[in-house]
């Protein structure tokens, strides 16, 4: 609050230093020409009018449904291909890919921690509409709508299996990214989720350097191992899985009962097929319970532990916030530690104001981080040890499934199930008898 | 699948605490949501800048996500003073004050100088030409009225979630501005 407070004083200071400033700046009075003279308008082009918003929107809510549709009713992969090479297509190169769900995270925590900033309706429907629908029909915004997903779906010509165990560590990427994003978007640090946006120069055809270089070789590796943004990175998807984990209906391999064939073993590139387990004899099972027991034992030590350990990052990642930036610059400079200014405490210097503002308002960012570093070490704590006690436990299946949560419902496995091509030409019969 | 099917008349305890958590989640979205809209002055913002704290340092230029940047110069004609020797428009030290390329400040020849009355000119900002480096600013804050300044210019700009100008901006002059009101023009402050 004192430094919300803080941030209006230093606009009010802000404000009367301007006036004076543009009152003085009127060096030369403008002349008077006489009413021959016409003065030219200073234009002023308008931004995008707001329904270009809402045809977005509409977009969105119609390639949901369509996705829905194709991935639980329909069950055509090449429809779902189509689906996703026109979002791709308009979400991607036309629309430049902004604004999507990934990015609008980090609206929506700017929004809650900063009760200044509005925020853009369509960037919060962006946000909560993806996620209500995968809480219904599981993922078809990944496998369908999602710029990101198709660009790299597209690429993906030769996909290798990649091993359970780097599956699964790579997964905790995306937490520490998801949980990185949060914190600076709360503290008004960045947008990293956006300025880190892989794919968005291929988007645009412009960018930066480093930004080509990463997205190339995301699409490069993308080629052999499927859609690696979105499993191991995607900050949204995060939200995604968990959502799909609770989803009411989902795309299933089969649309009857599993045979067992085995055919679609191999058919998913993202790993998201679940076998039939073993028939295990319980005293196998001991030393799991044993494990199990450890690690919610060894819970809340590991959540303290990595509460301490992102806390203590606190001072490098504060330096992600312009004004602590500047407040150390000013410090340099103001205890004569460097001779030479540079734009930043130029441009400081002539607002006028007190290094000492400044410098409380850094303190007070850098103890925002502290605070944010323990409650999102803990949670990375919680994610690191609920991923091992998830693989300690046993459950038993006993046909080929869809992962719950990292099923991205592309309807690859679909052609290669016996009793689904069965329940087509069944259909086909139907159809003919009726005719 | 089949299996599920047959069953389904009974509710299973995973389907039990999968719908709770599922409703969970459901008001936990539609919740923030709300309070969100609640707080929401459910207008629109674009990037501006503010050409008071501006300092021109030619970021515009070269940082924007397009190739040619969507900052471009302004005049606010009522504040300027249009006068012969315009250092917004003119080098430091011309060699002679006219339209020669030599004699001018703008690297895109962007600016317009055209004759009014002795000893008045007019300047006009060609927008195709300028880059939004700024320099004409630099020049015309130093030591003129300060009429020229820099602004997106809304029919070029992509909005982007996060401005990559905005985030490289050394005075923090970037901001979110309402949709309805997407510039910031100077305006003539007259002491008397």
């Amino acid at each position: 609050m004192t430094h919300l407070r803080s941030k209006s004083t230093l606009t009010v200071v802000l404000l009367a230093g301007l006036i004076c400033a543009a009152v003085a700046q009127q060096r030369f009075p403008p002349p008077d020409f006489g009413p021959d003279y016409q003065m030219p308008e200073t234009t002023t082009p308008p931004p995008q009018a707001i329904w270009y918003d809402l045809t977005d929107l509409a977009v969105l809510v119609t390639a949901l449904v369509v996705a829905s549709y194709l991935t639980l009713k329909n069950r055509n992969r090449n429809y779902i291909f189509l689906l996703m090479v026109f979002s791709l297509v308009y979400f991607g190169f036309w629309r430049q890919g902004c604004v999507c769900p990934i990015g609008a995270i980090q609206n929506i925590t700017l929004a809650l921690f900063d009760s200044s900033y509005s925020i853009p309706l369509v960037a919060l429907a962006f946000f909560v509409l993806p996620l209500a629908f995968t809480l219904f029909f599981g993922r078809g915004f990944c496998a369908a709508v999602c710029p990101l997903g198709a660009i790299q779906d597209v690429v993906l010509l030769h996909p290798l299996r990649v091993p359970l165990w780097l599956q699964q560590a790579l997964g905790l990427l995306a937490y520490v990214y998801l949980a990185a994003a949060v914190l600076f978007a709360a503290t008004g640090s960045a947008f990293i989720i956006c300025e880190y946006d892989p794919f968005v120069s291929f988007f645009r055809l412009s960018g930066g350097i480093n930004m080509l270089v990463l997205g190339g070789s995301l699409l490069l590796i993308g080629i052999f191992v499927g859609r690696p943004y979105c499993r191991f990175l995607c900050p949204y998807g995060v939200l995604l899985r968990l959502m799909s984990r609770l989803s009411k209906w989902r795309g299933t391999i089969t649309p009857r009962q599993c045979v067992q064939c085995r055919l679609c073993e191999d058919t998913c590139p993202f790993g998201a097929i679940d076998i039939p387990t073993p028939q295990t004899p319980d005293a196998v099972r001991t030393p799991d319970r044993v494990r199990l027991a450890a690690l919610l034992m060894l819970l809340p030590i590991i959540m303290l532990f990595g509460g301490f350990l992102v806390s203590h990052l606190s001072t490098p990642f504060s330096r992600m916030h312009a004004d602590v930036r500047l407040a150390e610059r000013i410090y340099l400079e103001e205890t004569g530690q460097v001779e030479d200014t540079v734009d930043e405490s130029d441009a400081f210097r002539a607002t006028g104001n007190p290094p000492e503002m400044l410098y409380q308002q850094a303190r007070s960012i850098h103890d925002q981080f502290i605070r944010g570093g323990w409650i999102l070490g803990a949670f990375l704590g919680l994610v690191v040890v609920g991923k091992l006690i998830r693989l300690s436990v046993f459950r038993r299946q006993s046909d080929y499934q869809a992962h719950r949560a990292y099923c991205l419902a592309c309807g690859r496995c679909f052609a290669s199930c016996p009793v689904h091509l069965q329940t087509l030409k069944d259909k086909e019969v139907i159809t003919t008898i009726k005719q | 699948m089949a299996q599920e099917q047959i069953d389904s008349k009974e509710i299973s305890r995973r389907d039990l605490l999968q719908g709770g958590l599922r409703n969970l989640c459901l008001l936990g979205v539609g919740g923030a949501a709300g309070l969100l809209i609640g707080r929401s002055r459910a207008q629109a913002t674009v990037w501006q800048i503010d050409p008071y704290t501006c300092i021109s340092c030619g970021n515009c230029a070269s940082y924007c996500v397009m190739e040619e940047s969507a900052v471009k110069c302004v005049h606010a004609f009522a504040m300027c003073g249009y006068c012969d020797l315009c250092t917004g428009f003119l080098e430091p030290e011309p060699d002679a004050i006219n339209k020669g390329a030599e004699n001018e400040l703008c690297p895109t020849g962007a600016i317009k100088r055209e004759f009014v009355e002795d000893p008045y000119y007019q300047y006009t900002i060609d927008e195709k030409l300028c880059n939004g480096c700024g320099k004409c600013v630099k020049g015309c804050n130093a030591f003129g009225n300060g009429s020229l300044f820099l602004q997106v210019r809304h029919d070029r700009c992509l909005n982007c979630n996060q401005c990559s100008i905005a985030a490289a901006c050394p005075s923090q002059s970037f901001r979110r501005v309402p949709a309805d009101q997407p510039y910031i023009i100077k305006e003539a402050y007259h002491a008397g």
